[in-house]
């Protein structure tokens, strides 16, 4: 009979800091946050040489001081004596601004051009691949030019509205499409228009709840209620009667010529249109490529299963494709907003205020706060993505194949 | 048989009829029309809409781009010829061509130098990209650096001659010492190479590119699309044996490298390429020493590797994440350690994984190398925006330069996708 005895008491060298598997780790990372610290102290030593030697400090009080700079397009009050913090606020929201709206209509594109391209028809097929090809394969920032170009050169004056026989007209009276930018009716709020506004929310809220309790007696009772019909119904009729119960309070504001210059309604600068438009076009090629993927990743199989199971068509894409395609189709997309937000930093290229132009343009320049400036943007931009990352998981932990 | 039937039957054919051709309607162009073209009511007013589409783009496009002229000074002169009609000025072209490729600075008798490089970076990578041809090209792809350094930078030979001959001892160095230890092979050839490099350096006297072969061009000189062609293929290759370092130590059991990794990996891609070309541009030099002076190229080299670096890691991640965990089971089974069981069974595999995903990344990477016009290098875009729109001659001529510069990208860009296509195809190895 054997006893099982411990192995022998090695005493410790220092060759087994390197040979031996339960020290080396250990070895291994000492040695990379030595690395790492000489590296941080050396890049930290020459900052501090290079600033003394130029008489400068690291300090932010520049964000209180006034920026002296005009911004044209603000969703805020500004003027030129605000501060450089109120600058980089107005740069933030521009920069939000672009994104949303970029994001909305690239998903636009990017559907329609991803589902045209699975379609029967050969012509649009081919059509759709020039356009997700070409939209892919140039940068974003040559598309941000061109459509800048057509914005400023190829427009018409304001002055060419005018006259007896003016060369350009506006659209339905309404739009006016210059090289100053497009001018759209702005809405009037008169007295009673949040009574209106709050009747639209509470049926969206009505929609919402009419939606669920479908739903609950279709799973309680097996009755199938109608969907389409009732929710269309209870989002328009009460807003559109309260409208004209409050006495039509909501009013639209033309844009006219007066002077040599449009005046009122609402102005969208060309660069804020080009950014947009590029932006959206060209992401959107990129999401047609994920919405195609999305739906050849739902095999032909569930279709025809859903369909031997008596489904309507309809029914087969709500309830069977669609779920499983947008399981694949999301977390992509949601990366591609990011893409969008990064790439709205490109507004400076345009002279659209946003955060880039503003905070690491002009207030850089002007203030030579260089490392301050950047360090702030770079924070921003790091804050946003963290955001979209922590939805994206928090959607993909959520639509995750629930397995054993 | 026959005689029953013959007096039962009026008429019986005894000869089977010849084949004859599908009717119209069910075969050939037609068919294909009416499956294609126009299967249902809503079918067919899709094509007419899109026939309407390319009716309006082709009329919009065609005769501009056909009536363009080639040869003119200037676009004054241009408009002259074109007397009113409608027509591309692509005599902006011809005429500013040098300057499209090579910037407006790098000296005009040395524009072979640039060219020669280029054409060689295809024999430099064409061992790479495909892996029929003899392997002993692969020779000329690892002087190929050096080389074309020389080419383009010109100065003082024994420059490029010592950085060559430093991988090389490092190289020997890491040979004799991998048979025992990988980690001391590959730390011992780094620092074996960087401190040949280093003593050599102090060795060349500074007037060495005084009288040289090839006269010496600044960086600054640099420009056109030849600064987006060498800023894309320095920071691709660069980035890749970054990213793969990265994803590692992001995979890795060790707390304080994980850490590391994912801490520099995540600052990265949550900002973007543009506010990293500022560090470059207005930051980098504080954080060299005082009397050193790194020039632009070098620091935008820097930020872009590293920003390439990061994404390269995320899809190398994935690759290792997607490998089946028996692979390295059975590495750790077989009794390989850590660097033999990365280099031998898990690495080729996750590589070839992420290869669809790296392409992506070079791809993008390229497009996003004409964001240095921004921070005031004159690239292709930089060089449009810049010297040529701002000249009297060709102020005003737009689409014909924008449309160059997106069909150069358009040419590589679309040439990079179709091989990585044909590479996938290539490793296929599962049997679908």
């Amino acid at each position: 009979m054997t006893t099982l005895t411990d192995p022998p008491q090695e005493s410790f060298k220092l060759s087994m800091l390197l040979n031996d598997s339960r020290y080396r780790s250990i070895t291994m990372q000492v040695i990379a946050l030595i690395l790492l610290i000489t590296a941080f102290w050396y890049l930290g030593s020459n900052l501090m040489a290079n600033l003394r030697a130029q008489g400068l400090n690291i300090s932010y009080e520049f964000l209180n001081s006034a920026a002296g700079y005009d911004i044209n397009q603000t969703l805020i009050p500004y003027t030129s004596q605000s501060t450089n913090l109120q600058a980089a606020l107005v740069g933030i929201i521009n920069t939000l601004l672009v994104a949303f709206l970029a994001c909305i209509t690239a998903t636009v594109f990017g559907v329609l051009a991803g589902v045209l391209r699975l379609s029967n028809n050969w012509l649009v097929r081919k059509l759709m691949s020039v356009y997700v090809e070409i939209f892919r394969n140039i940068p974003v920032l040559i598309w941000i030019l061109i459509i800048y170009t057509v914005m400023t050169v190829s427009m018409p004056a304001p002055n060419a509205f005018r006259g007896e026989t003016p060369t350009a007209t506006m659209l339905f009276d309404a739009v006016a499409f210059t090289n100053r930018g497009v001018y759209i009716p702005a809405p009037i709020w008169g007295a009673g228009s949040m009574v209106v506004v709050a009747t639209f929310f509470a049926s969206l809220i009505g929609v919402f709840a009419y939606r669920r309790y479908a739903t609950k007696l279709l799973f309680d009772t097996g009755r199938l209620l109608p969907m389409l019909w009732p929710s269309i119904a209870i989002l328009i009729v009460p807003t559109v009667l309260m409208f004209f119960i409050m006495g039509s309070p909501i009013g639209l504001e033309y844009p006219a010529l007066k002077g040599f210059n449009f005046r009122g309604g609402t102005q969208i600068g060309a660069p804020l249109i080009a950014l947009w438009f590029a932006l959206s076009i060209y992401t959107g090629a990129f999401i047609a490529e994920n919405v195609r993927a999305g739906i050849m990743a739902v095999s032909r199989g569930q279709t025809e299963a859903a369909s031997a199971l008596g489904l309507r068509p309809g029914r087969v894409m709500n309830l069977v494709v669609l779920p499983q395609a947008l399981r694949v189709i999301i977390p992509p997309l949601i990366s591609q907003y990011l893409n969008i937000t990064k790439n709205s930093s490109l507004a400076i290229l345009v002279g659209y205020a946003d955060i880039t132009a503003t905070l690491g343009g002009i207030t850089l320049n002007q203030t030579g706060r260089a490392i301050e400036c950047v360090l702030l943007l770079m924070l921003f931009y790091l804050i946003i993505s963290l955001l979209i990352s922590a939805v994206m998981n928090v959607y993909n932990n959520a639509t995750r194949l629930k397995e054993r | 048989m026959s005689d029953t039937h013959a007096k039962s039957v009026a008429f019986v054919r005894e000869t089977t009829i010849p084949q004859s051709a599908p009717p119209m309607a069910a075969s050939g162009p037609v068919l294909w029309m009416r499956t294609n073209l126009f299967a249902t009511w809503s079918n067919t007013l899709l094509t007419i809409a899109a026939l309407y589409v390319l009716y309006l783009v082709l009329t919009a496009t065609m005769p501009w781009m056909l009536n363009g002229v080639w040869n003119t000074e200037s676009l004054r002169a241009c408009r002259e010829v074109l007397d009113g009609t409608s027509g591309a000025c692509f005599s902006v072209l011809t005429e500013r061509w040098n300057q499209l490729l090579f910037g407006f600075t790098y000296p005009s008798e040395l524009y072979w130098r640039p060219g020669l490089a280029f054409a060689l970076l295809f024999v430099a990578a064409a061992p790479v990209l495909f892996f029929d041809l003899p392997r002993k090209l692969l020779f000329f792809t690892a002087i190929y650096p050096f080389l074309a350094y020389w080419l383009i930078w010109g100065g003082s030979v024994l420059y490029p001659l010592l950085a060559l001959a430093g991988v090389v001892v490092g190289y020997l160095v890491y040979s004799k010492l991998v048979a025992r230890n990988f980690a001391a092979g590959f730390f011992g050839g780094i620092a074996a190479a960087v401190a040949f490099i280093w003593i050599g350096g102090l060795l060349i006297p500074e007037t060495a590119s005084d009288n040289a072969m090839l006269e010496a061009v600044p960086s600054r000189d640099l420009g056109g699309f030849m600064l987006n062609m060498m800023l894309g293929v320095t920071c691709v290759s660069l980035s890749v044996p970054i990213g793969i370092a990265l994803a590692l130590g992001r995979q890795s059991d060790l707390p304080i490298v994980k850490m590391i990794c994912v801490v520099f990996i995540e600052f990265i891609r949550g900002v973007p390429l543009i506010t990293l070309l500022f560090v470059a541009s207005v930051m980098l030099a504080y954080f060299f020493p005082p009397e050193s002076t790194v020039d632009l190229f070098l620091r935008v080299v820097i930020m872009i590797t590293m920003f390439s670096s990061a994404y390269i890691a995320e899809v190398i991640r994935g690759g290792l994440a997607a490998l089946p965990k028996g692979q390295y089971e059975a590495g750790d089974s077989l009794g390989l350690d850590y660097p033999q069981k990365m280099r031998l069974i898990v690495l080729p595999q996750a590589l070839k994984i992420s290869i669809p995903g790296i392409v992506n990344i070079a791809v993008g990477l390229f497009k996003d190398t004409t964001l240095v016009s921004v921070i005031s290098l004159f690239d292709i875009i930089g060089m449009i925006r810049g010297p040529i729109l701002a000249s009297t001659d060709w102020a005003g001529v737009y689409w014909e330069l924008f449309m160059f510069a997106g069909a150069l990208f358009f040419i590589v860009c679309y040439g990079i996708s179709q091989y990585s296509q044909w590479l996938e195809r290539r490793l296929a190895t599962d049997h679908r």
